[in-house]
């Protein structure tokens, strides 16, 4: 069903490419990384990075780039920029450098509103179309949205898109539907979010046969791309020529109104990508080179991107306002209060907490300054992430609408079709992104987020990005694959260890499995996993061990209650982390039982210098 | 890290402001270059399309949609009043006859042959966009708006809601750490900008609302009852477009919090004076704060010094500062060193730091990025 992201046309540089420069200009700040090639290989050296500035009073963004580029000349001592120019090719070893490149979200990324026919099967596919390219959805209209016809063109004419991808019908179908969102998309006359003069681009994917209608009613009216239908048949989607559209438009249309686009565009060597395409073209390789199912997410300030790759299939979604900053008090209010203290191992009223959360929303880029403080953005990262999985597990599945063949097995087993394609028992890694991932003080909170947030089942391995570079990498790997793939391996991936969740409930201190850990210098490791129990083995990044799990009867590794599982786990630098804790995770439902609960697991993995909780 | 700081909030005695008034979609402008324009004064139109109805003929007179035209008894473009027929059948006996009646009074905007459907829309609405303040016009973009520029006193909230309005600016409190009370508001408040102190309690906002004052000035609000105005929980604080019958700005931030001195005396130097206020808050890479505008009186504005707030590079030793984030939050004292070394806080994050001294003295060390400059000192 879905089909790479969209990578830009490759562009033609004939000059080596040593010194590298990069950006990403995100919703809060422009991060810049200096990529130099040391000895046959490409490293990250520098990094740098300024508030963004693509809004008033700036207005410009590359007000941000320069001042991100400027801190990398102060530490690197290399002189990049000639007054508001970047000085390119090198002109010697100290002086220039070879390329620009850069990723955006600012200004709120790419804004789409998507149309269908039938909102679970067109507009569904509308949506992961836009998705995928690296939008944001606002909206997503169809024919049975049972919303009457007159507040259709009312949401069509208040919301400011960037774009409208319109979709519907197979080829050959009838035409009805399509026409009639047409003449609503016509009548609402849609203004684009920038630039009051200028076009909305328009793409049309929908049965071919209503092109002509299509053209007459809205050819004058937007900057109308026809394209190839993005389901030209009930089983089949056919993403990738809607989806590269988008990308032309995005650079063509979008970019060009945004403030300060044109003179970001003509600054850098290689078309500009938004981030979320940039960092899925990422994911996509990592899971391709290493034949791996993959769940990846980058969670920022405004927006958390979730991506996944099973068996090939690859997915993307934004969760628009899940974030840690901007979106802050959307996680509260959309997690509910007690589903983040559940993760909190202390006492806080919650007028304290509500203000504190409203505080950082209006103030979002201050950072925790007390242990305190950390471990409440800690719990409403595990909030964010959380709900983000679950709303990706809605759109990342099978089509839906279409017909399956059912034997007398399947009568006692009715499934639905569009099942998620999200299977935690196949997953073989969590690839984490983003300032509260990346920048968590000690690496083992990373990974604790995400195993709580995600609880993963079986075995799983976890890492993160080191710095937050992998919107470059991804831009990079479409002019440098070696480049990017050296850098990727050596600064950016860091692996943080193997989780082993036995799949089951029972009672704290009951027995959960038994375990045998045989070390790669032969040490052997014997030991009992309870209910209840969080223990971390350390094991280096570099080492492999072999575990052996036995589980109780009513417990399951992946190959069925009570049968015993022989994985290879890889280490990291956590190590590896055997979760007791039971799937589903359940909390104890009493504040006091449950404070101890966390203290005695965030103690047992070393989570914190201190607890407040010991205070 | 030579920007790592949060630029603060405006307050300023004097400064001159220049406002972009735009059209939402494409108008006339009514005001030139150079025109003393005021606050409440049209200064650009245009005409809202009016809202749209679909009706569709096809299936209401049973008929295939690419027969609709020989029904249709008006015509694209034609207008239309509300009940008057605008499509009919003709049948042989009379009492099958069904006849479509416009359900608003507009013109067909189009017929489709394709769905049987017709458009309808009803007249334009008439969009008139006001000065905001009290100024002169520097600027006109044709069809689309103006720019108004004003030599003002002004401060900037951070965080609001509510559109634009305006008012008398009133001081309701003695002192910035003096909660607003039901008590202070009083009924000869109607119409203007109350001020308070550190804080507005839930029974103060529903007593300002009785009351019908145009705008709330304020330290700090509880998020409860903020939530409780508002009738949801704001999830991203992107706001101007409420209604909760006043214009809300918050100087501080949520929680009890004093209203910073400098802000309360230059508000209470202007006290009886009209400003023009805006709620609307945009918390992204630059932001949109709320704001309070006091324009200069007639005599005053005749001195014509060119105040702007200069743009500042970067923080410096003696400038004052406010704490944006616990456990200081909300304090303010001035910047007393700034070691260039990334120094490990509590949390064992290695940040940019900055020690701060406090009126008593007392100093504290917090990261770069939970500082504020309180600009326009």
């Amino acid at each position: 069903m879905s089909v790479p992201s969209p990578v830009p046309i490759k562009p033609v540089i004939t000059h080596p490419l040593n010194v590298i420069v990069a950006t990403d200009c995100g919703s809060t700040t422009t991060k810049a990384i200096l990529i130099e090639k040391v000895g046959g290989e490409y490293r990250q050296t520098y990094r740098g990075e300024a508030p963004t500035t693509v809004e008033a009073p700036f207005e410009d963004v590359t007000r941000g780039v320069l001042n991100a580029i400027a801190e990398i000349e102060e530490l690197s001592g290399r002189k990049i920029l000639d007054g508001d120019k970047i000085i390119t090719p090198c002109r010697d070893a100290k002086t220039g450098v070879d390329i620009y490149i850069s990723t955006s979200s600012a200004g709120g990324g790419l804004q789409m509103m998507v149309t269908g026919v039938v909102q679970n099967m067109t507009g569904e596919s509308a949506q992961r179309c836009a998705l995928g390219a690296g939008a944001i959805v606002i909206d997503v209209l169809a024919s049975n949205d049972g919303r009457l016809p007159h507040e259709k063109i009312e949401r069509i004419r208040t919301m400011r898109p960037d774009m409208i991808l319109m979709s519907g019908g197979t080829d050959g179908g009838a035409v009805t539907h399509v026409v009639e969102m047409a003449e609503y998309i016509s009548a609402a006359e849609p203004r684009p979010r920038f630039g009051a003069t200028y076009k909305l681009p328009l793409i049309y994917a929908g049965n071919k046969d209503a092109q002509p209608q299509v053209k007459k009613i809205l050819g004058e009216k937007a900057a109308l791309v026809l394209t190839d239908n993005i389901r030209p048949v009930l089983e089949r989607e056919n993403l990738a020529p809607a989806r590269n559209k988008i990308h032309d438009l995005f650079l063509e249309h979008v970019m060009q109104q945004a403030p300060g686009y044109k003179k970001l565009i003509e600054m850098a060597g290689a078309p500009i990508m938004p981030t979320p395409a940039a960092v899925g073209v990422i994911m996509e390789t990592i899971a391709k080179r290493e034949h791996l199912n993959l769940i990846g997410v980058d969670i920022g300030g405004a927006t958390t991107d979730v991506f996944s790759v099973f068996d090939g299939l690859f997915n993307r979604t934004v969760s628009a306002n899940l974030g840690m900053s901007y979106s802050i008090s959307n996680v509260l209010a959309e997690a509910g209060l007690a589903n983040i203290m559940r993760w909190v191992p202390f006492t806080i009223d919650e007028q304290t907490l509500r203000n504190r959360i409203k505080n950082k929303m209006v103030r979002p880029t201050t950072i925790p300054q007390t242990l305190d403080e950390l471990q409440i953005e800690h719990a409403i990262a595990r909030e964010a992430l959380r709900l983000a999985l679950i709303h990706h597990k809605s759109l990342a599945t099978a089509l839906k609408g279409i017909q399956q063949e059912r034997t007398i097995s399947d009568v006692f087993e009715q499934q639905q079709s569009g099942k998620t394609l999200i299977d935690m028992l196949k997953l073989d890694l969590i690839v984490g992104s983003g300032g509260i991932l990346s920048h968590a003080p000690r690496r083992v909170q990373s990974m604790l987020m995400m195993v709580d947030a995600y609880e993963p089942l079986g075995v799983t391995r976890l890492s993160v990005d080191s710095i937050f570079m992998m919107p470059h990498l991804g831009v990079l790997s479409t002019i440098n694959e070696k480049a990017a793939t050296d850098v990727f391996v050596r600064d950016c991936m860091v692996y943080l260890g193997t989780c082993v969740a036995p799949i089951g409930q029972g009672k704290d201190g009951d027995r959960c499995a038994d375990y045998v850990i045989t070390f790669p210098d032969g040490r052997v490791d014997k030991g009992q996993l309870l209910f209840g129990d969080l223990r971390l083995v350390p094991l280096a990044g570099d080492q492999k061990a072999s575990i052996t799990i036995q589980p109780v009867k009513q417990v399951n590794l992946g190959a069925g209650a009570g049968v015993s599982v022989t994985r290879e786990v890889q280490g990291g630098v956590v190590g590896l982390l055997l979760d007791g804790r039971g799937r589903p995770l359940q909390l104890p439902t009493d504040h006091n039982a449950r404070v101890v609960a966390l203290t005695k697991w965030y103690q047992a993995v070393n989570l914190y210098p201190v607890l407040s909780a010991q205070k | 890290m030579a920007h790592s700081y949060t630029p603060g909030l405006t307050v300023t005695e004097h400064t001159t402001v220049r406002r972009r008034r735009m059209l939402s979609l494409p108008g006339g402008v009514l005001v030139a270059t150079g025109q003393i324009v005021r606050a409440n004064q049209a200064v650009a139109r245009a005409e809202l399309p009016g809202k749209v109805y679909p009706l569709n003929l096809a299936n209401q007179l049973g008929v295939a949609p690419d027969e609709i035209h020989e029904y249709l008894v008006k015509k694209a473009g034609d207008p239309v009043r509300k009940d008057e027929t605008l499509a009919e059948n003709k049948p042989l006996i009379k009492w099958l006859k069904t006849e479509v009646l416009s359900p608003v009074t507009g013109v067909v905007e189009s017929v489709s042959t394709v769905t049987g459907q017709v458009l309808l829309r009803e007249p334009p609405r008439v969009l008139e966009l006001l000065g905001y303040v009290d100024g002169r016009i520097v600027e006109v973009i044709p069809q689309q708006g103006v720019v108004v520029e004003t030599d003002c006193s002004l401060v900037q909230g951070i965080f609001g809601i509510g559109g634009e309005t305006r008012g008398e600016i009133v001081i309701a409190v003695t002192s910035p750490d003096e909660a607003l009370t039901p008590r202070h508001l009083t009924v000869d408040m109607k119409g203007k900008v109350v001020v308070g102190g550190s804080f507005v309690s839930s029974d103060a906002l529903v007593r300002a609302k009785e009351v019908g004052v145009a705008g709330l000035v304020i330290g700090g609000i509880h998020d409860k009852d903020l939530r409780a105005l508002l009738g949801y929980d704001l999830g991203v604080a992107i706001t101007g477009t409420e209604q909760v019958g006043f214009t809300l700005i918050l100087t501080e931030g949520f929680g009890s919090i004093p209203m910073a001195g400098k802000t309360f005396a230059l508000l209470s130097a202007h006290a009886g004076q009209p400003a023009s206020i805006s709620g609307a808050t945009q918390i992204r890479a630059g932001v949109i704060r709320p704001e309070i505008i006091i324009p200069k009186q007639a005599d005053a504005a005749g001195a014509q010094v060119a105040a702007t707030v200069p743009q500042r590079d970067g923080i410096r030793i003696g400038d004052q500062v406010r704490i944006i984030r616990d456990p200081l939050f909300g304090k303010i004292g001035e910047v007393a060193s700034l070691p260039s070394d990334l120094q490990k806080i509590p949390t064992e994050s290695e940040v940019r730091v900055m020690e701060v001294r406090f009126a008593d003295g007392s100093k504290a060390v917090i990261p770069r990025t939970n500082i504020e400059l309180i600009e326009g000192s």
